[in-house]
Parts: structure tokens; C-alpha cells; sequence
């Protein structure tokens, strides 16, 4: 049973997707996805553990030996994306019984949870696979589910965003089939480690560096790096509370995967890197990005949008800690991927508790909501703390690390850029909490505001809590992200 | 109990504190006994370190490792003890005097207040014992961010923006300077352990470490040496006791109290001789020194005053550390106990004259000490101190700092000293000489009706006046500690 | 090399620029789905064009020495033609509504719709 953990990682929510979409019944469809999501977290957990303590995972799909069939391979950096993927979808999906009731039309509720486990199944997957063409098909797996998930969404903007980021998002993906076709070509393999050993053969020819550049462009795409960004601001103000709260934290973390995947472990750093120069392009994007998004989250009047914005800045230390290529900066990226996801996941789920009692996230509307809902307020203030990155929570971990790297390799700009952009984040929290604490809820309003139900606010907590336990005691995470980077830079520990 | 366990129980007793203090909001008086219990027993658990302290022992306790290598981790040494037999010996007294109040000018939220109060204080000892920079920063942060709704307390506008300019300056600094030299630090020195003698020494050149050593010292918002000194003056609009308790102990103290333990254990005595910006930031210091006092002559405001002197004074300690000797080491210590008692009963009066009379500047004080004449002695004490003129506190302090100067040949800086003093005999003065000499203003308040402020109040007051005057006669234990700082 | 010899890659490439230039300079969402469909149309091509081997024949095993064509980029592409299928069926299931709640399927006028300018 324990060896086929891998495939039933995927295939046990892709039929319990099937089974949501034929149950009519929101309720059941919940139940559903509730077993489905906290299993594959156990299944994920378990294979975290047999990867630290075992070694790399091999998987041959139907019994077909790689690289002629289908391989799922997990080491220690995908088991890491998985915890993080199941761990996420496994908390929101009791957040999301309230949050979808009240923001999703009641006849919806069952497809809901079926375009959210299948997204789900679409990310587990692409975490899996060790078939590049496999990545592209789970790829759009999340990204078709996602593009309906988002449609969702109450305001009819939703609906736009939608077919913005659906026309981003099928052209990022053509691009990485395109990428996939000319890497097939020239070595006529599919599966990622068989194509790291043939690659450096052939990579003289030209298909191979264009290959390369259709790659990139269709990952920045799917990763939302500036300038390819245009699409998740939308998308995630305008979706629903819970999908804003899964994707957030789990869809672009999956496509920072792919990226490192492709190019640490598939071309290799010295062709990514010596050759290719991807650094060079990454480090300034990421610069602007972290910079320009920080700026433009602290002009938001929607405190959605301006966590969006603030997610595309983080997107972008992300980034920074890979284009430094170092241990350091890697276990930086890395970690974050795990930090972000939490600190993100809990503020848009505490946004997601305001929704569900003032139906608004304008930061006007937010008025003295400090006293009427203490604890949401509380969460979202914590969550704060950490994105700005105060010690004992996961966010200075990561900024600690990103320094440190930056210091390593004395790139002063860098240093300045980081400092600088974690007061920015200070600013725009901080703009929220003035509202929140200082101004006094409208009088005019009959109907008076009070608390959050619970089964909301227990996983918005489980979050903020996940945020702080893990900076108070990071060297289980640290451990994890330091041997991964390490295993993508080829240096033994 | 071993004593690690007691350093540990010295962090986590406010924070069980202010937990009581939360639940017992409905009873005010079990409220307020609570506070004073756990206050009590915060000094009371102090004090049982002196001994071992002074017999050698330098009891360690590791909390939890965050990442391999850094750890959030407690070491009891002389200097951090000073720091939290003051910290925590004024907490008592100050509670006392919170209770007076809060309760006589009617102020809301008070549990609030005091759940906050508690856990700052917590921050102020994680900050005294802490064994490392990351646990020091740790706590620095916290402070910072528990002491933010005590600066915004009331809810104002101006308080709001009080609020901003104290957290944009306190995390402004310790984000962009502190935070990069500790991690600088930690780069080239694999470590950020405090050790005696201190880590740097030989891990880079000269100038790097001059560099880092800006940046510890601008970084540390809390010792607010000029241009980053406008977060004192802010915090200003928060309710007496807490411009008493943390912006003449807690808050600022943990700020000149970090750059000593900088200088002496991460840079060492020595080091710090040799680098050449040791010299250029003493004299920052020195400007702050005489360009706080100059502005605290032109504020009518008595808490404003009060604030600009305190800027001038914490310059004193800094400027200590920075002479690189033994002696402004011992001077910069001696002076955190010596200021901090002589300000906070500048403070007490302060408020209590807010509280009895509702009076703020100055110029409107005539003649109350004929109606208030306990307060404005008690003023009248603290000033001495300050100024550093027997028989106050303030006179050893002010001593060993100017035979320091002296030691690293510095004339200059033992004239800015001078100077200063003077300035500070004037506008501290000012305010005893009105209320006794001058005749009461008959438009206002003709007298009448104006008592002493509440009896709590006045007897906190009362006590650390006479605590000023004692450390005159008496400065030996805190002279022992500093000495164990320095020759071990 | 032969230029001739590439000419399924200058096909992909021709339609690939189609499809993108559409997808950008048109503001009509339907249009847009059709610059869409050719886009990843012409990647099709590019997969299945690259399968066939000189003088091969469709990969049905025969008797004897016979050169099939490669058949797993066709099947790769059948997966994605599946895929560019369902993308084309979810975008225009959002057109769709965005028309309901718009009245409108033009990109400047939804603008107008939503910001008034």
C-alpha cells in the first residue's frame, strides 16, 4: 500500500473530484472534500518523512520503468510543495463551508468543491510528476479549475478577471508545451531526470537555448513575475474568500516549483545559470517586483487587492532567493514558499471572515472593526506581523535567510531593497490596523457587527498560529528547504 | 529552582501578569492587586540573582533554537541585572503610581493599559537578559510593538499620529540598521553570542566594522541619538505613567542599554578604541547632548521638556559606551540607574500636577507649590539628580563620565558635559522656582481646591525621590556591578 | 539546412504570430478565444510535424522493416488538443456570462462598464 503513496496522492482526489461533481448536494460535496484534502495531507506528511529518512521516491505509473512510462518521482523539495499544497487545501476547506455558502450561489455549491479539489489535484500533481509533458497537463488541470473557481467570485468583475488571467494563463501554458516539443525533439525523452542526463549533450544546438526562453516566459507567466503580472491582482481581489486563500498560497509557490525544476534540475545550473545567464534577467524583475508591488500596495483601497499586491512583492523575494544561487539565497526561496503560504493564507482567510460579516473589504469599511471583531482583527494583525517579518514569526525567518545570502554575495542594493520594502510592508499593514483600531465603527449602520462564526475563525487561527510556531522553531522547515537547495545546487550536505 | 530557571521565570512572570490583569478586568481592585503582586515578585525574583551574580555565576538558559546556530536564548550578567533590578523595582513603583492615575483623571481602557503595561515590562527583561543579538532584537521588537497601543492610548487623532512617528522611527531604525548589522555581524562572526571581550575583533577589517558599528548605533532608534530622536517627543501623548515607566526606563533605557551591551560584548573595550567612527559617533552624542537640552529650554510643555531632556541625557550613556574606557563604561551604567530614577520622579510630578490641577506648561504653574508642595519638592529632588549636583544620584554618574572623558583625552566632550549640566540647572529649575516663588495666577485657579494628586501617586513619587537621594549616600551595589562588567 | 526542409516550423511559426497578434490587438472576446484556439492550433502542428520520420508510415505494427512514425508526440497532442479544448469551452462559458452581465463582449466597453471612463 505504502509504495503506491505517490500515485494516490493524485488519484484519490482526481476521483473524488469525479464523485463531487455527480453528488448535487453542497453538504456531501464538503464531506467529501474534507476527507479528500485531509488525506492527501497524511499522504503527504507520510512521504515528507520516507523522503528524509529514506531517500528519493520513484514511482513507475502502471509498472511501466522509466523513462518509456510515466514516472513520479518525490524528493525532498517536491514532498516540501506537497505538505505545503495539502496542508493549505486541508485548512481552507473548513474555512470555505461558511465563507462559500455566503459568498457562493447555493446551486453552485457542489461544483465549488469539485473545481477546488480537481485545482487541488492539478497542483498535487505537477508537485509529483517527474514527466515534464505531465506538468503541463496538471498545469492546466489547476489553471481550468482555477479560471472557474475564480468566476465564482460575487462581483461580476470576477467574471473578467477570470477571462484575463484564463487568456495569461492558456498563453503561459502554450508556451511551456512549446518549450516541452523543442527540449522533446532534441532529446526525444519526457522524463525530467533522463532529460538531465541527455540535455547537456545537445545543448550546443540552438532549439535548446529557445527551448529555454519559451520555458521561462510561460513559467513567469504562471508565477506572476513582474512584468507578467497582470493577471493575479484581478483575479485574486475579485474571487471568492476561500479561493483567494487557497490559491494565493498554493498556485504560485507550484509554479516557483516548476521554475526551480526546470531549471536547476532539468537544463542544470551551469547551463541555466553560466550559460543562459537566467540570473541576470531573474534578480532585476525580482528587485522591481518586491519594490513596485510594495509600492503600489500601499495606494490600495481594497484590502484584498493590496494583499494581492503584496503576494506579487513576496513572489519576488521568492525569485530573489533563487536568482542568487547560492544555499543560502535557495533555502531562502525555498522557505518562503512554506512562510508565504501560511502568513498569506491566513490574512486573505481573516479578510475572507470580514467578507462573511460586512460583505466588504474596502479599507473604509473596516472602520473600528478592531472592537466588533477582535479576533479576525487579531489574526489579520498577526498574519501582519509576520509578512513585515518580526522576529519569532516565519517572515523574519525568511528575511534572515534572504540577507544573509544577499550579504554573502555583497550585494548592497539588494540589502537596502529588502530592508526598505519590509518597512513598506509595515506601512500598509499598518494602514489597515489604524483603520481598524482608531476609527469608530459608522454609526449609521442598524445592523450591528459582531465576531466571526467559529468555523472560521478556528482555521484562520490554525494559520496564524502555523506562522508563529514555525518562527519560533524553524529548524524543522530550515533543515528541509537547506537540504533541498542543496540537492538542486548538486552539493552534498 | 536553579537560577536558569529563575532568569526564565523573570521573562514569562509579567506575561502570566498581564494574563491575570486581562481576566480579572471586571474587579478593578483585584486588578490592580494582581499588578502589584506580580510586580512584586518580579523584583523579589531579581533580586535573588545579585548574589550569584556576584559570586561569578552567570547563569544561562536556552529557550528554543530557531534556525541551527541561533538560538532564543537568556544569560544573566551584571549589566543586564542592573537594567532589571531597575526596570522591575520601578515597574512596583510605578503601578502604584498608574493606579493613582488612571483612576483620578478618569482614563478608559484601563485594563488594556495595564495587560500591556506588564508585557512591555516582559520585553524589557527578555531585553536585560538576553544572550544573544537575536534574542536582544526579539525582544527590542516587541517592545516596540507592545508599547504601541500604551503611546496611542487615548484613541486621538494626534495620538494616532503619535503612533505613527513612534513605530516608523523605533521599527524604521531597527529594521534597516540593527537587523542588517546583526546579520552582518552573524556573517562574519558565525556567531551572535555576547562574550566578554566581545566577537569582533579580527573577523574584518577596520572599516567594516566601523560601519557596523554606525549602524548598531543609529540603529538602536531607542537611544534616540539625533536625527532619530522625534519618537521620544511623540510618545509624549501617552498617559503619564507610561511616559514614566517606558520612555524614562523601560523603552529608552533598553535602548542605551543595548549599545553599552553592544560596545562592551559584541565590540569589546578594546576594538571599539581603534575604530575610527568611535570617535565621530561620540560626538553625534555630544551634539544630541547639548542640542536636546537646548530644545527642551524652548518647551512650554512640561512633559515635552521633560522628553528633550530626556534625549540630552540618554546621549550620556551613549556617550559612555563610546568612550571606550573603563571608566564611560561605568559612568554610562551608573547613569541608567541615576537617570532613571531622577527622571521618573520628574515624570510622577508631572502627572500628578496634570491630575490635581490640569495643568501642562509650564508658565501656568505659578504658585502651585503652595498647594502642591510635596509634588513639586519631589520635582525639585529629581531635578538635582539630573543636573548631577549632590546630594542626588545623578552626581556619581555625571563623575565617572567625566573622568572617562578625561581617560580617552577628550576635552571637548568633558566641556559639552559641563555645559549641559548647566543647561539642564536651568530648565529643570525653572519649573520648582515658579511653583514655590511665584505668586499664584488669580485668573485661573486661585489655589483653592487644588490638593496633592491621589494618595498611591504621591507616595511612588515620594519613594523614588527618596530612592534618588539614597543613591547619593549609597551608589555601592550598582558601582559593584559595573566594576564586575568591566574587570572581568 | 534547407529552408524548405523547416517549413512545418515556418507554418507553426506563421500561426503561432497569428494567433498571439489577435489575442492582443483585438479587443472583441470571441476574437480573442479565436486567437487563442490558433495559437495553441499552431503548436499542434508543431508536435505532430515533428513525429513524422522520412518515409515513415503510421505506427501500426507490420511484418518486416518498415519505419513508423513517431507516435508519441500525436499522442502527446491529443492530451493537449483535449486540454485546448476544454480551455476554449471554459472561455467561452465565461464570455458567455460575462455577456449576461454586461451586455457586452467588447473589452472597452466592459471598462467603461466597470470604471466609467
Amino acid at each position: 500500500m505504502t509504495q503506491h503513496l505517490p500515485v494516490l496522492q493524485v488519484a484519490i482526489p482526481l476521483l473524488a473530484s469525479a464523485v463531487c461533481a455527480i453528488v448535487r448536494n453542497a453538504r456531501i460535496a464538503w464531506l467529501i472534500a474534507l476527507a479528500t484534502t485531509w488525506t492527501a495531507f497524511v499522504i503527504a506528511l507520510n512521504l515528507l518523512f520516507r523522503v528524509q529518512s529514506e531517500g528519493i521516491i520513484s514511482y513507475a505509473l502502471g509498472g511501466w520503468a522509466a523513462p518509456y512510462g510515466i514516472e513520479y518521482r518525490v524528493d525532498l523539495l517536491n514532498a516540501f510543495i506537497l505538505v505545503i499544497v495539502t496542508a493549505i487545501g486541508s485548512v481552507v476547506i473548513p474555512f470555505a463551508l461558511k465563507s462559500v455558502e455566503c459568498e457562493v450561489d447555493k446551486s453552485k455549491g457542489s461544483l465549488f468543491y469539485t473545481a477546488y479539489i480537481l485545482c487541488f489535484t492539478g497542483l498535487l500533481g505537477i508537485a509529483v510528476t517527474g514527466d515534464v509533458f505531465n506538468v503541463f497537463v496538471f498545469l492546466e488541470i489547476s489553471s481550468l479549475s482555477a479560471y472557474a473557481l475564480i468566476a465564482m467570485g460575487q462581483d461580476r468583475k470576477a467574471l473578467t478577471a477570470s477571462f484575463q488571467y484564463l487568456i495569461m494563463g492558456a498563453v503561459g501554458a502554450t508556451f511551456i508545451v512549446i518549450g516541452i516539443g523543442l527540449m522533446y525533439v532534441m532529446t526525444g525523452t519526457l522524463n525530467m531526470a533522463d532529460l538531465a542526463a541527455r540535455i547537456p549533450e545537445v545543448r550546443a544546438n540552438r532549439t535548446i537555448p529557445v527551448a529555454f526562453g519559451f520555458l521561462t516566459v510561460g513559467i513567469s507567466l504562471k508565477l506572476a513575475l513582474f512584468p507578467l503580472h497582470l493577471w493575479l491582482p484581478n483575479a485574486y481581489t475579485y474571487a471568492p474568500s476561500a479561493v483567494t486563500a487557497f490559491i494565493a498560497s498554493t498556485a504560485t509557490k507550484v509554479a516557483v516549483y516548476v521554475l526551480l525544476r526546470f531549471f536547476f534540475t532539468i537544463f542544470g545550473i551551469a547551463f541555466s545559470f553560466d550559460i543562459m545567464q537566467l540570473h541576470i534577467v531573474l534578480l532585476p524583475l525580482a528587485l522591481i517586483a518586491i519594490f513596485s508591488m510594495s509600492l503600489v500596495a500601499i495606494f490600495q483601497q481594497n484590502v484584498k487587492r493590496m494583499m494581492a499586491y503584496s503576494s506579487l512583492a513576496q513572489i519576488g523575494y521568492m525569485i530573489l532567493g533563487i536568482s542568487m544561487v547560492s544555499v543560502t539565497g535557495l533555502t531562502a526561496g525555498i522557505i518562503h514558499l512554506f512562510n508565504h503560504a501560511m502568513m498569506k493564507g491566513a490574512l486573505f482567510m481573516a479578510l475572507g471572515c470580514v467578507m462573511y460579516r460586512i460583505g466588504s473589504v474596502d479599507i473604509s469599511a473596516m472602520r473600528g472593526l478592531g472592537k466588533r471583531m477582535p479576533w479576525t482583527m487579531a489574526a489579520f494583525v498577526g498574519a501582519g506581523l509576520s509578512l513585515i517579518g518580526v522576529p519569532l514569526t516565519v517572515g523574519f525567518i525568511s528575511k534572515w535567510y534572504l540577507i544573509l545570502g544577499a550579504l554573502e554575495q555583497s550585494w548592497w542594493p539588494v540589502v537596502v531593497v529588502v530592508l526598505i520594502t519590509s518597512l513598506m510592508a509595515v506601512v500598509y499593514i499598518w494602514r489597515v490596523v489604524e483603520v481598524a483600531y482608531f476609527k469608530d465603527y459608522p454609526d449609521y449602520d442598524c445592523k450591528p457587527v459582531c465576531e466571526a462564526p467559529l468555523g472560521l475563525l478556528v482555521p484562520t487561527w490554525v494559520l496564524v498560529a502555523t506562522s508563529f510556531y514555525f518562527g519560533i522553531d524553524a529548524s524543522f522547515t530550515t533543515k528541509i528547504a537547506e537540504a533541498a537547495a542543496r540537492t538542486l545546487l548538486g552539493i552534498g550536505l | 529552582m536553579t537560577l536558569a530557571m529563575t532568569s526564565g521565570l523573570i521573562v514569562i512572570l509579567p506575561i502570566a501578569g498581564a494574563l491575570f490583569v486581562g481576566f480579572s478586568s471586571k474587579w478593578p481592585n483585584v486588578r490592580e492587586g494582581f499588578g502589584l503582586i506580580t510586580a512584586g515578585g518580579l523584583f523579589g525574583l531579581v533580586l535573588t540573582l545579585i548574589e550569584p551574580v556576584k559570586n561569578g555565576q552567570r547563569p544561562e538558559l536556552t529557550l528554543v533554537e530557531v534556525v541551527p546556530g541561533i538560538e532564543l536564548a537568556l544569560r544573566v550578567e551584571p549589566l543586564g541585572l542592573l537594567f532589571a533590578l531597575v526596570a522591575s523595582f520601578l515597574w512596583i513603583v510605578t503601578t502604584l503610581y498608574a493606579i493613582g492615575y488612571m483612576r483620578g483623571h478618569h482614563e478608559e481602557n484601563q485594563t488594556r493599559f495595564f495587560v500591556f503595561f506588564a508585557i512591555a515590562i516582559a520585553g524589557a527583561m527578555g531585553v536585560a537578559l538576553s544572550a544573544n543579538l537575536f534574542t536582544l532584537f526579539t525582544f527590542y521588537e516587541a517592545l516596540t510593538l507592545c508599547t504601541f497601543p500604551l503611546v496611542t492610548h487615548h484613541g486621538t487623532k494626534e495620538a494616532k499620529k503619535a503612533g505613527r512617528v513612534y513605530l516608523g522611527i523605533l521599527l524604521g531604525t531597527s529594521v534597516c540598521f540593527q537587523l542588517l548589522a546583526i546579520i552582518w555581524t552573524w556573517q562574519i562572526a558565525g556567531t551572535v553570542d555576547f562574550m566578554n571581550g566581545g566577537i569582533l575583533a579580527g573577523t574584518a577589517s577596520n572599516g567594516v566594522l566601523s560601519v557596523i558599528l554606525v549602524l548598531f548605533v543609529f540603529g538602536v532608534g531607542k537611544a534616540a541619538v539625533m536625527p532619530f530622536h522625534r519618537w521620544l517627543p511623540a510618545a509624549m501623548v501617552a498617559p503619564t505613567p507610561v511616559s514614566a515607566l517606558l520612555h524614562a526606563v523601560a523603552v529608552v533605557k533598553a535602548g542605551v542599554f543595548t549599545i553599552l551591551k553592544v560596545a562592551i560584548y559584541i565590540f569589546g573595550i578594546d576594538l571599539l578604541g581603534v575604530l575610527a567612527s568611535t570617535i565621530w559617533l561620540a560626538w553625534a552624542a555630544a551634539a544630541t547632548i547639548i542640542l536636546g537640552s537646548l530644545v527642551a529650554f524652548t518647551k512650554d510643555n512640561l512633559k515635552a521638556r521633560l522628553a528633550y531632556s530626556t534625549i540630552s541625557q540618554l546621549s550620556y550613556i551613549v556617550l559612555g559606551a563610546l568612550l571606550a574606557n573603563e571608566w564611560g563604561i561605568i559612568g554610562g551604567g551608573m547613569h541608567i540607574v541615576m537617570h532613571a530614577f531622577g527622571k521618573i520622579t520628574l515624570f510622577f510630578a508631572a502627572g500628578a500636577v496634570l491630575v490635581a490641577a490640569h495643568e501642562k506648561d509650564i508658565s501656568c504653574m505659578r504658585g502651585l507649590g503652595r498647594s502642591m508642595p510635596v509634588t513639586f519638592a519631589c520635582f525639585f529632588v529629581g531635578s538635582l539628580s539630573i543636573i548631577g549636583v549632590p546630594p542626588a544620584g545623578g552626581a556619581w554618574s555625571k563623575w565617572f563620565l567625566g573622568l572617562g572623558t578625561l581617560e580617552a583625552g577628550q576635552m571637548g566632550l568633558l566641556i559639552v558635559l559641563m555645559v549641559s549640566s548647566l543647561l539642564s540647572l536651568v530648565y529643570l529649575l525653572e519649573v520648582p522656582a515658579r511653583a514655590f516663588f511665584s505668586s499664584p495666577r488669580e485668573d485661573v485657579h486661585s489655589g483653592k481646591g487644588i490638593h496633592e494628586a491621589p494618595w498611591p501617586s504621591l507616595v511612588a513619587m515620594v519613594i523614588t525621590a527618596l530612592v534618588t537621594l539614597g543613591l547619593f549616600l549609597n551608589p555601592d551595589p550598582f558601582y559593584e556591578l559595573m566594576t564586575l562588567v568591566v574587570f572581568s | 539546412m534547407n529552408l524548405l526542409g523547416l517549413v512545418n516550423y515556418w507554418a507553426f511559426i506563421i500561426l503561432m504570430m497569428i494567433g498571439l497578434y489577435i489575442l492582443l490587438s483585438r479587443g472583441n472576446l470571441i476574437k480573442k478565444m479565436v486567437g487563442l484556439s490558433v495559437f495553441q492550433t499552431a503548436v499542434f502542428i508543431m508536435y505532430i510535424s515533428m513525429g513524422k520520420v522520412q518515409g515513415g508510415t503510421a505506427p501500426i505494427l507490420m511484418n518486416g522493416d518498415v519505419a513508423y512514425s513517431n507516435p508519441l508526440p500525436h499522442v502527446l497532442i491529443l492530451t493537449a488538443i483535449v486540454v485546448g479544448v476544454a480551455t476554449t469551452a471554459v472561455g467561452l462559458s465565461l464570455i458567455v456570462r460575462i455577456h449576461e452581465a454586461y451586455g457586452t463582449i467588447e473589452e472597452d466597453e466592459i471598462q467603461i462598464e466597470d470604471f466609467g471612463t
